[in-house]
């Protein structure tokens, strides 16, 4: 099946001064993929993705996202993408319901579709009978299901999560991998950073980012298969990433 | 500029800020006890002043002289001390504003026709409060000679014919003080109290505001919405533009009611005003949150322009005294325009016809600071 893309980065930097956050970064990822950018903290991961938000502006070479460059029309872009950050960034002191109307209002939601696009988010994030809660009472991983929703009311095709599983317990980090399952399955792309290996399996592809760099990207089966041999029979995906790490400060 | 996401943010910050009336109270109950208690505090008029009498003579003119005193409602006669160096004594020890010293020969002198004198000794280390108690001594001291000289011409004449003229000739000067009677002193300081703690208000709501999204992160989220700045600043503005005149009018009816401060003039105009000056300090404290990153600096940032605003607006200290390059930053202030405009309208019903340079320039300033903030104020992180 020919897929279109839906981001499209093309020899991104962004240098901080004299600090390079991300350096020459290219890849494609395409409508409906699962895509998951691993690495350590501080290796360029929620920079590349702030770039492709709009919220940083690229200090040289293009990104472009859902048919819009970056950098040219970031307005453009961010009618058509959902983000949540890495921080938990919905507002503490309103309800439930509250955070919701908010987000649907601001993101301009078509009155008509308002209800249906609430009651989905609602019914999503599992809150239906929470709706006049205020927000802060709610467990983490309901939070983060709440935070989700709101990102998405607007039906984006492309949504950005940096981070969304970082401070939850296992079960519902499995439970929010589920509901991003559903949404690729929608046809939306995700994509997705995170620090932790074993969740790099749930993608479809993933890249492996180290010091700005973009040092391996497939499919984590690929990957893998790279790595097998006698010694190391069932590489794992930290296996993987360890290597590469290796290999990449040999070359240094 | 779309109204629905600008009406969004409005009702956003409504629900944060008005849900809880612990919340709600914070926002009108300071800013209230604040002016009352401030209110109370401005105020230089001298009224029933420590008094020292060292009586050296003890006739009944020096009596009479005392009495003069004490008749006044300027004076209290706390201490009698017994020698200059008691007298000297109580005004070391700050417990009298001054001290009247009469002494021998005074009764005798007056009772012949002779030049005598007192002497009065002022606590002057508030110079305002001693020139005002000297110049009171001096208005009993001279009612008192007028009426010992008119007895004493009196006793002269009597049993010659004719009409006795008690008069002696002078100048007779007819004072009229306009706007404020009675020279109140809390009528010229209660607008500049007003004035202040309005400023200090809307200040920090606005910053603190948006100040305190950037903290906890949802600004980012904020950002990546196709919410337009000027939007932002509308939404986040206006709920504390509502507060602002809200706390404003309390405080002038309370004026009225409790300190009977005059309202003169036009209350659409005063409104106006207050509207005008609200874009000034709106858009400072917007400013102000786009140069802090944590609330700390936040109120380190309002602090540093409410001081100079406070010092250089005319409240207390004269404009015209100050340096002439000073006089020049005032200018600069819109504290100032805005308590020259409370002071007009409140005490002499002023009209635009006088006050718009005022109005023009408050208006200039509101707009070109905000302008100034919202073009500082970018969807970029970086």
């Amino acid at each position: 099946m020919q897929r279109e893309t839906a981001v499209r980065i093309e020899h991104l930097t962004k240098r901080f001064g004299a600090f390079t956050a991300a350096s020459d970064v290219t890849l494609d990822v395409a409508q409906g993929e699962i895509f998951g950018f691993l690495g350590p903290n501080g290796a360029g991961k929620s920079t590349t993705i702030r770039i492709l938000c709009g919220l940083l502006a690229p200090t040289s070479g293009r990104a472009v996202v859902s048919g819009f460059d970056v950098a040219k029309e970031p307005e453009k872009v961010k009618a058509s993408i959902g983000y949540m950050s890495q921080k938990f960034s919905l507002y503490d002191d309103l309800t439930v319901e509250e955070n919701l109307e908010f987000f649907a209002g601001v993101y301009g939601v078509p009155a008509d579709r308002r209800a249906a696009r609430m009651q989905y988010a609602l019914d999503m994030a599992e809150l239906a009978d929470e709706r006049t809660r205020l927000t802060r009472l709610l467990a983490g991983g309901w939070k983060q299901r709440l935070a989700l929703g709101c990102a998405i009311l607007h039906e984006p095709p492309v949504i950005f999560l940096d981070e969304p599983t970082s401070g939850v317990d296992p079960v519902a980090r499995r439970a929010f991998w589920d509901l991003i399952n559903d949404l690729s399955h929608q046809g939306k792309t995700v994509f997705v950073t995170t620090h932790y290996m074993e969740e790099a399996e749930y993608c479809n592809r993933i890249a492996l980012m180290y010091k700005g760099k973009v040092i391996a990207l497939g499919t984590p089966a690929a990957l893998r298969e790279q790595l097998r041999s006698d010694e190391l029979p069932e590489p794992t995906m930290e296996d993987v990433f360890v290597r590469y790490i290796e290999q990449e400060d040999a070359k240094a | 500029m779309n109204p629905a996401r600008v009406k969004e943010i409005v009702r956003k910050e409504f629900h944060q800020s008005f849900r809880e009336p612990r919340l709600r109270a914070m926002m009108i109950v300071p800013p209230i006890l604040q002016f009352l208690v401030f209110g109370f505090v401005v105020n230089l008029d001298v009224e029933r002043s420590r008094l020292a009498w060292l009586d050296q003579d003890n006739t009944p003119a020096s009596r009479e002289l005392r009495a003069a005193f004490e008749g006044s409602t300027y004076f209290e006669v706390t201490h009698t001390p017994a020698t200059q160096k008691a007298l000297e004594d109580l005004l070391d020890r700050d417990a009298i504003h001054s001290g009247i010293v009469v002494p021998p020969q005074f009764g005798e002198d007056l009772a012949r026709g002779r030049a005598t004198s007192i002497q009065i000794l002022v606590e002057g280390s508030n110079s305002n409060t001693a020139s005002i108690i000297a110049n009171y001594v001096r208005d009993v001291v001279r009612t008192f000679s007028a009426g010992q000289l008119n007895e004493w011409v009196r006793q002269k004449r009597a049993g010659r014919p004719g009409v006795i003229r008690l008069n002696a000739p002078g100048i007779d000067l007819q004072q009229r003080v306009w706007y404020n009677p009675e020279l109140r002193s809390r009528n010229y300081f209660i607008p500049g109290v007003a004035v202040n703690i309005i400023t200090l208000v809307t200040l920090m709501l606005t910053a603190m505001a948006i100040v305190r999204e950037k903290e906890i992160g949802t600004m980012e989220q904020l950002m990546v919405t196709p919410i337009r700045p000027s939007e932002l600043m509308l939404g986040k503005t206006l709920p504390f533009a509502l507060v602002g005149l809200l706390d404003f009018s309390l405080i002038v009816a309370l004026g009225m009611i409790v300190f009977r401060i005059p309202f003169q003039g036009s209350g659409l105009l005063l409104l106006l005003g207050a509207i005008l000056f609200l874009f000034s300090t709106l858009g400072v404290g917007m400013f102000i949150s786009t140069v802090s990153h944590t609330q700390q600096q936040a109120i380190m940032a309002t602090f540093f322009f409410f001081q100079p605003a406070f010092m250089l607006s005319g409240f207390a200290f004269p404009i015209r005294n100050m340096p002439e390059i000073v006089q020049w930053i005032t200018y600069l202030n819109p504290l100032r325009y805005f308590i020259t405009i409370c002071r007009g309208v409140l005490l002499k019903g002023s009209g635009l016809n006088v006050l718009w340079p005022e109005y023009l320039a408050l208006a200039v300033f509101g707009i070109a600071i905000m302008s100034f903030s919202a073009s500082r104020f970018r969807k970029r992180l970086d």
